[in-house]
This record gives structure tokens, sequence and C-alpha cells, in this order.
């Protein structure tokens, strides 16, 4: 892969296009995604990093690895301002993610509190990843809201179902300038390396690896899914597999002298 | 049937005694448990009548093998599923159950079981209950924590390492009225991340002022959702008034409370009928709630102070294991807290297929945590106990134990915006 080939976020260099997820934490999940994966940033739920707790989450992150706090326990933008202001006096840094719900059941991001939150934060200065329902115009919103990435849900968060937003994520990548970091629902390795191949910038993921028989295994798994399906869409090919392939007979032939 | 819950207490004078006993025998003796007392608001709501009407219907003899197959290969369970998970038909299907609501909990879950500690401040209660050791004709010592005891009660338990608190008080109104209660978790705040509560039905206002002291929690037992039987049980006091404890969560989710948590206490009445109804009540408030955090609890019937006859009847391990299950299936995404009423060993079965909570270094009574927690013969008076625990372990074994089963234990997962 070229060496040029970076994911660039709030002005910083990635190597890596794997991004661990938050949902089910453990240590032994932090050291196979830093390792295995090779996630250079982790995501980290403000409202479990904020314990009294001996083990605390933040002591377990590998020096050199980004952290991503998120906002999760958000029921809208005050309380999402509210939690990332925490994170940067938490000595979190300067991202954050986005995350906000009114739905307890199947945790679903609510894209216009979404909006109003990263455009607070942006001006700022955090660096935001709005996790989002694919939507066209709330995507381009969150663009000119300052967002850093659009981050849209494959399928409802834990439910491992893959690319259930497939179309609608397609679009984004198509329309939207910014990293399309492709977030939820993705439960295996074959279903990153499409997403990486349709032309996504990075992958999140949590319970596909936390939930794996061997996660170090898992964890490479991912790691190679996801640079295959990134090769495949810098060779061009990612774009043709979802266009439909040539005919080796063109239809315009007949115009050829 | 020998009735396992009357007893009469040497202490109560003859009046006491005479007034009792009319209570018990004589229904014309009691009010009508359906119509509010003076003070109790009323709100407009449809959640009672979608979630009872189902019950009274409810037929758990009709139920097939077939049917409980069918839900179990459905990726959605449907209420008529969770109907069919709860019948009979379903015991022998346990081990599936089991394995599905394993796989449920994990995705909504992962690998967590949270911990906290419930704390009582004070057991004075007006309502006579029989099953419970509060029961106000139970010869119990009666106590209620000052602010400074409490303080160092709570002091105590978060020196213990606990980051979750669930406060609760006997139901009295006079004795522990609202503006105690709130100055008690205004303490709790300072020692804790997460403050519950657990104490009598309030009105929308007075939850609305417990929130702003630091509650964000509200637990309610509707204890029975068969209003007959209900009203053999609770002979008197306010606790007495059906309606207005089922209509408690949705005042409290109206005053701002992040979450809600029901139950019925399992052994009273009918158990499959009681433990559709709590899911419904939970499943229909969501509904209407959609941002509301939702738990359920399962106590069963334990031994109280001078009555050690009383017990869960026919919901032995198995069956609460099946209720359990069919909780989780139905509602994949709701907590399940398993308290000390069940033993170490049910506990550590449990948190690997589907509940989410417990609690550890569990006292009943009043004022003990210290003499509890450190050995320490301690001069301060203590209160009784609300009922028999079955697991005594420290908050200490049981972060262990829940370790050496694979799981982790987490002490908060909450962030206070209030």
């Amino acid at each position: 892969m070229s060496a040029n080939d970076k994911l660039i976020l709030g002005g910083r260099e990635f190597e890596s296009r794997f991004i661990l997820g938050s949902g089910k934490y453990s240590l032994k999940l932090i050291e196979a995604a830093v390792k295995d994966a090779g996630a250079e940033i982790i995501t980290l739920a403000v409202r479990r990093a904020n314990t009294k707790e001996q083990e605390n989450i933040l002591d377990y992150i590998p020096k050199g690895v980004t952290l991503l706090p998120n906002t999760s326990g958000a029921r809208n933008a005050e309380e999402a301002v509210r939690i990332a202001r925490l994170a940067r006096e938490l000595g979190c840094g300067d991202f954050v993610k986005i995350e906000i719900m009114r739905d307890s059941k199947y945790l679903l991001p609510d894209n216009a509190e979404t909006i109003k939150a990263t455009e607070i934060l942006a001006k700022e200065g955090f660096t935001v990843l709005p996790y989002m329902y694919p939507d066209l115009n709330a995507a381009r919103d969150l663009v000119s809201a300052g967002a850093a990435a659009v981050m849209p849900l494959a399928a409802p968060i834990g439910s491992n179902k893959g690319l259930a937003t497939r179309e609608f994520i397609k679009i984004l990548i198509d329309e939207i300038e910014l990293p399309i970091i492709v977030d939820a629902g993705i439960g295996r390795p074959s279903q990153a390396c499409e997403v990486m191949e349709m032309g996504a910038a990075a992958v999140m993921a949590n319970t596909a690896l936390a939930t794996a028989g061997n996660l170090p295994l898992m964890a490479a798994a991912f790691r190679q899914a996801i640079e295959a399906g990134r090769k495949a869409y810098l060779s061009g090919l990612g774009r043709v597999l979802t266009r439909g392939a040539s005919a080796s007979d063109p239809l315009t032939g007949f115009l050829r002298d | 049937m020998e009735n396992q819950f009357f007893v009469d207490s040497s202490y109560l004078s003859k009046e006491a005694l005479e007034k009792k006993h009319r209570l018990e025998t004589d229904p014309s003796a009691r009010t009508n448990h359906m119509e509010y007392m003076e003070g109790m608001e009323k709100i407009d709501s449809d959640v009672c009548a979608n979630a009872i009407s189902q019950v009274k219907e409810y037929d758990y003899g009709k139920y097939t093998a077939k049917d409980v197959k069918n839900a179990l290969g459905r990726a959605v369970c449907t209420i008529e599923d969770f109907k069919a998970l709860l019948s009979p038909a379903a015991e022998p299907f346990l081990e599936e159950m089991a394995q599905r609501a394993r796989l449920e909990t994990g995705k909504h879950f992962g690998n967590t079981v949270y911990l906290f500690t419930p704390l009582y401040i004070a057991n004075y209660c007006e309502n006579y209950c029989v099953y419970c050791g509060f029961n106000c004709y139970n010869h119990i010592k009666r106590m209620k924590m000052t602010a400074e005891q409490i303080d160092h009660e709570m002091k105590v338990i978060a020196d213990s390492g606990m980051e979750e608190i669930l406060i609760l008080t006997g139901e009295s109104r006079s004795k522990s009225d609202v503006r105690y209660i709130g100055e008690a978790c205004k303490l709790a705040r300072k020692y804790f991340r997460m403050v519950g509560l657990e104490i009598y039905p309030v009105n929308t206002d007075e939850y609305r002022y417990l929130h702003k002291c630091g509650a964000d929690y509200v637990t309610v037992f509707q204890e029975t959702y068969d209003t007959d039987k209900y009203e053999t049980l609770h002979l008197l006091g306010h606790k007495r008034v059906w309606p207005y404890r089922f209509d408690a969560q949705e005042r409290a989710l109206r005053a701002g409370m992040r979450g809600v948590a029901f139950s019925a206490l399992l052994g009273l009445a009918d158990f499959r009928k009681d433990a559709l109804a709590t899911a419904l009540h939970a499943y229909y408030l969501q509904r209407k709630y959609p941002h509301a955090e939702i738990s359920i609890s399962c106590p069963r019937l334990r031994p109280i102070v001078n009555n050690d006859k009383i017990n869960p009847l026919d919901v032995h391990e198995k069956q609460l294991c099946q209720i359990l299950c069919a909780y989780r299936i139905f509602l994949p995404f709701a907590g399940i807290t398993v308290s000390s009423r069940e033993s170490a060993k049910f506990r550590n079965g449990i948190i690997k297929i589907c509940a989410t909570k417990i609690s550890a270094g569990v006292s009943t009574g009043v004022g003990d945590h210290e003499s509890k927690y450190t050995g320490k013969e301690t001069d301060g008076e203590q209160g009784g106990e609300q009922f028999e625990i079955s697991d005594g372990r420290s908050l200490k074994k049981t972060y262990e134990d829940i370790e050496k089963e694979g799981l982790q234990p987490v002490l908060n997962d909450y962030i206070c915006l209030i």
C-alpha cells in the first residue's frame, strides 16, 4: 500500500483504519485491538471512565494511542456538550465522538441533536466525529457544522447485522468530502472489507471482536480485512465492483469508425 | 391452606390486635384498594390498561412445545412469543432459552455485570403488608438514621469501593418525609456516582425534587399485579392503593428521572401472570418514553424477623431462571437485577445468562454497615431487617467471583447530568 495512504482526522495522521469502539470493554480487548488489529484510535465511554474503580480504563490505554472519548449517555445536544467538556477536563484530549440517543431500545442516534452538538463543539476547538444515522442531508449539515468526519451506522449497535444501511452509506461516500467512518453493526471481517472496498475511510467495531472465540485472532482478521478492502478500493476495483462490470462488447461500439 | 403470613406479636395492645385481626379476616374493614387517597396525584395514562388487559386474558396452559420452539426461532420476540416462553410448555426448553438469553445479553451488555448496594436509612412503616418484615404490626427495632449517621454509613460503604447506591426506606411519609429522603440523596451524591431510590411512591413534583437532590433512578415494586390478591396482602396504609403505585414509574419519568425499575414479588400470586405483567408494564412504558432506561428485578418471598415460614411457594430456582430468560429474550435491552435474596450459587450462574446487575455487601437492616463491613462492635443503635438475605458476600468477594466467571464487574457506567 502507498506509504502516503493515511487516515487524516483533525490534522492528525493515522496508519491504521481500524478504530476500536467502546461498547464492551475489557483490558484484553484493548490489548488485542492495539497489538493484533493495529488500532491507533480507541473509543472510550466517558461515563465508564468516570470511575473510582481501581482498574480505570484510562490507565490501560497504551502510549501513542489516540483516545476518542464518546458522549454515550447523552440524550440531547446539551448533555453531549457537557460530557465532551468533561472528557477534555479529564485529560482525554480534543477528539470527541458524539453519540446522542433518545431511545433506550435500539440506541439509534438522533441526527438533529447531533448536528447541534457538533456545531457547538467544533467551535470550541474539538475534533468532532459524529455518530449518525446515514442520511445525506444530515451528513451535509454535519459538514457545515464543522465535523472532522462522518460516522454512519451500518446496523443497530451490537446487532452484528453487517451492512444493513449499505446503499445509504454508499451515497455518503460518494457525496461527502469528509472521511466516512462506518460504525456499529459490523459483525465480520468480510463486512469490514466490503465497506472499505466501497470507499469508507475507516471502520469502527467492538462487539464483533469482544464476542469472538479467539480475540487476538479475530483482531488480526479485522486488520487484514480492512487492509484488503482499502487496497481494493485504491486499486479502483471497488467502484467497478459496485457499479457493475463494463461490457466486453461496448454498446457504443457502433460509434467507432 | 395454612396462612404463612399472619403473626401476632405479644407486644401489641388488645385494641391493636383486634384491629389487626379485623383487617385480616373481614374485607369490609379494609378500604377500597382501587380508590386514590387524598393527596395522591392521578395521571392520565393508558399503560396500565394496555398491560393488565393482556394479563387477565393470559391462559398459559394453552401454549405448546411448538409455540415455544417458534418463539425461540424468531429474531424478535413478540408479546405472544413471550407468553409462550413463560408458560409451563417452555420448562423443558430451559437450556435453549438460557443459550438464547445469553446471546441477547452479550449483544447489549457484553460481559459486564454492574454492582450496587442498598442502604436502608429508615424502617418505619405505616403499611400492613402481611409478608414484609417492616410491616407496622411486626415487632422489630424501628429506627431512622440522622444525617450524621447516614453520612457515616455512606462513607463506610464508599470506602469499600462501591460507586452506586440504592437508598431505601420503610413506607412512612410522616417519619421519613420527602425532604428527609432528599437530604439523604444530597449526601449520597458526595460519595457515589449513581444514586437510586426505592421508597414509597410519590407525586411528580416530589420525584422532581428528589431528582434535583441527586437521585436519577426510581425502583417501585408492584408486588403483585393481581389487584384482587393485592387487596388481601396489603391491608392497611397508603400502599393499599394499587393504581397509585402502578403509575409511580411514569410519574418518575415525567419528573425527569433517567431510569425506572419494575418488579413483582414472586410467590405472592400466580407468578407467570405477575412476570407477564411486570414485563408488559416495562414494555409499554418504554414505548411511551423511549429514552427511559428500564430494568426489572425478580425478588422471591423470603423469611422475615418473627416469621421464618414465609417462602416463595411454587417459584423454585428453575422457575425463576425461566422467568429471567424470558424477560431477557423479550426485552433484550433491559437491565435485570438479581438481589441478595438469592444464593451466591444462583447469582454466579444467572450473571452468565441474563442478569446484568447484582447487589453486594448487603444489609437490609438500618445503620449496621460498619459492624457488618468491619466486624467492629459499634455503639450506635441498629434497626431491624426487612427480610433475610441469602447471599452475604462482600463487594470484594462478589467482585472476585464475577471475574472468576470470566465476566467483567463494573462499578460505574453512569455520568450524572442532573
